[in-house]
């Protein structure tokens, strides 16, 4: 765990931020639309990686961070069951929480979390962290399973990239990776909250936009607009 | 494949990638979203922030008190092994499918059972939950659909050839998301037979009286 205090954090050459605003070639008609980016991830959108200023970031919730990904690897190598709990004490009450916004009764969500959590232990070889924060990738498993029993649906999932996973995860990106996304959830903390509420309805509420609509009494229209807005808020807090 | 894919230049819209990260949209749209990211580099790492988004908005809930054992429980089912256990992804399918799309059609091409459904466009229907509809499109070169209007939103990926539409040229890759104002003529670009994924959560509106008629029959 040492290392993770003596990396350069907030060394903008190093692991700045590396919002590309991914360019993609476009556009011939207005209705066209590119994703905008804000975070790069490994080997996908771009290698370059901008000097830019980097936000000092809390350095305690970066350990906090990089802690979990030490924690999962501590599963993964030696399955380790006191990581396993410090993981499980922190994430397992978030993933009631977001299971139970969904839809589910606290049994049912109890029971799907505790699934989720061992999906965890079983999956751990197949986390990367310079792909994903230990918060995205628990949270990829708590929705595919709320797919599965709640909307009782397949989940087609995207085919795997051709050159596969790398041999080991480079340390840098990985920090990288994991500073991006807690400037993210902190750029998300800040949203004024009528923004955030949006977004969070949209993906714990498992409210489509048009139910939000019905819900709010605002326009279909004007929902999406403020959603695109909120988005718009985040990527500019990320830059 | 490389050079198709830099050739892409209409993506997912972004409520699509937040609906298919949250987990939200139908499953005839996510099957139409994941076969286009697994053609689409831009859109896999847009989805990935979008799927990012998603666990801070977890961990931003309030935290909800899980049972005393659950701990336990949890160890005693990764003992037991009645948790899902991991399989490999999914790796690059060497046909003209990505993976998500052979897994329903249980197959690549040549296994369509397709079906004529008039105008020499052929279609098979794959498959999905209820609240909307997928299916397999076959327009011979330099064949047009018949010009219609959409109730919902409907969702077209061109896995093989072109076609092109008041909008613009769709080539192999690309998504159209067309919704209630777009009333269009798909004619498929002369050469190469096209073939597409396209879904839809509404009927479509066919504008003339004949292909109304065999809009029953045929179930679009």
């Amino acid at each position: 765990m040492d290392h993770t205090k003596k990396t350069r954090l907030g060394d903008p050459t190093q692991y700045g931020p590396r919002n590309t605003g991914m360019k993609v070639e476009t556009n011939v008609s207005p209705k066209t639309d590119a994703p905008a980016g804000l975070l790069a991830y490994n080997g996908l959108s771009t290698k370059d990686v901008r000097k830019s200023g980097a936000r000092k970031l809390d350095a305690e919730q970066m350990t906090k961070r990089m802690a979990w990904v030490v924690q999962v690897n501590a599963v993964r190598d030696h399955k380790d069951k006191a990581a396993f709990a410090e993981i499980f004490g922190y994430f397992a009450p978030r993933v009631k929480s977001f299971l139970m916004k969904s839809g589910a009764s606290p049994d049912l969500a109890e029971e799907c979390t505790q699934e989720v959590m061992a999906t965890l232990w079983n999956k751990a070889h197949m986390f990367d962290p310079t792909k994903a924060s230990v918060s995205t990738w628990i949270f990829t498993i708590a929705r595919n399973r709320k797919i599965d029993l709640l909307r009782k649906q397949r989940r087609p999932e995207p085919e795997d990239l051709p050159w596969g996973p790398e041999a080991e995860p480079d340390q840098a990106d990985a920090m990288g990776l994991q500073q991006e996304t807690e400037k993210l959830g902190e750029a998300l903390a800040t949203l004024p909250p009528e923004q955030r509420k949006l977004i969070e309805k949209a993906y714990f509420g498992e409210l489509s936009h048009s139910e939000i609509a019905a819900e709010t009494g605002l326009p279909l229209g004007t929902i999406k607009s403020r959603i695109r807005l909120a988005l718009e808020r985040l990527r500019h807090s990320m830059k | 494949m490389m050079n198709e894919m830099k050739q892409i230049k209409h993506h997912l819209t972004e409520p699509l990638l937040m609906g298919y990260a949250a987990g939200t949209l139908p499953e005839a749209f996510n099957l139409v979203v994941a076969t286009h990211i697994s053609m689409c580099d831009t859109c896999r790492a847009a989805l990935a922030e979008y799927d990012a988004i998603g666990g801070e908005v977890m961990l931003g809930g309030d935290p909800v008190e899980v049972a005393e054992d659950a701990l336990a429980a949890t160890l005693a089912l990764i003992e037991k092994g009645d948790a899902e256990q991991a399989l490999p992804p999914a790796p690059r399918a060497p046909g003209l499918f990505p993976a998500p799309l052979r897994d329903y059609v249980n197959g690549d091409i040549n296994d369509v059972k397709w079906r004529k459904i008039g105008g020499g466009v052929s279609q098979m229907i794959l498959k999905t939950s209820k609240d909307a509809s997928v299916r397999l499109l076959h327009i011979p070169a330099g064949t047009a659909v018949p010009d219609h209007g959409h109730r919902g939103t409907e969702l077209t990926l061109v896995l093989q050839g072109a076609f092109v539409d008041e909008t613009d040229r769709f080539g192999a890759g690309d998504v159209e998301v067309a919704n209630e104002e777009l009333n269009h003529t798909p004619v498929a670009e002369a050469g190469m037979d096209c073939i597409c994924l396209a879904a839809t959560d509404a009927p479509l509106k066919f504008n003339s009286l004949m292909p109304r008629i065999a809009q029953k029959f045929v179930g679009i």
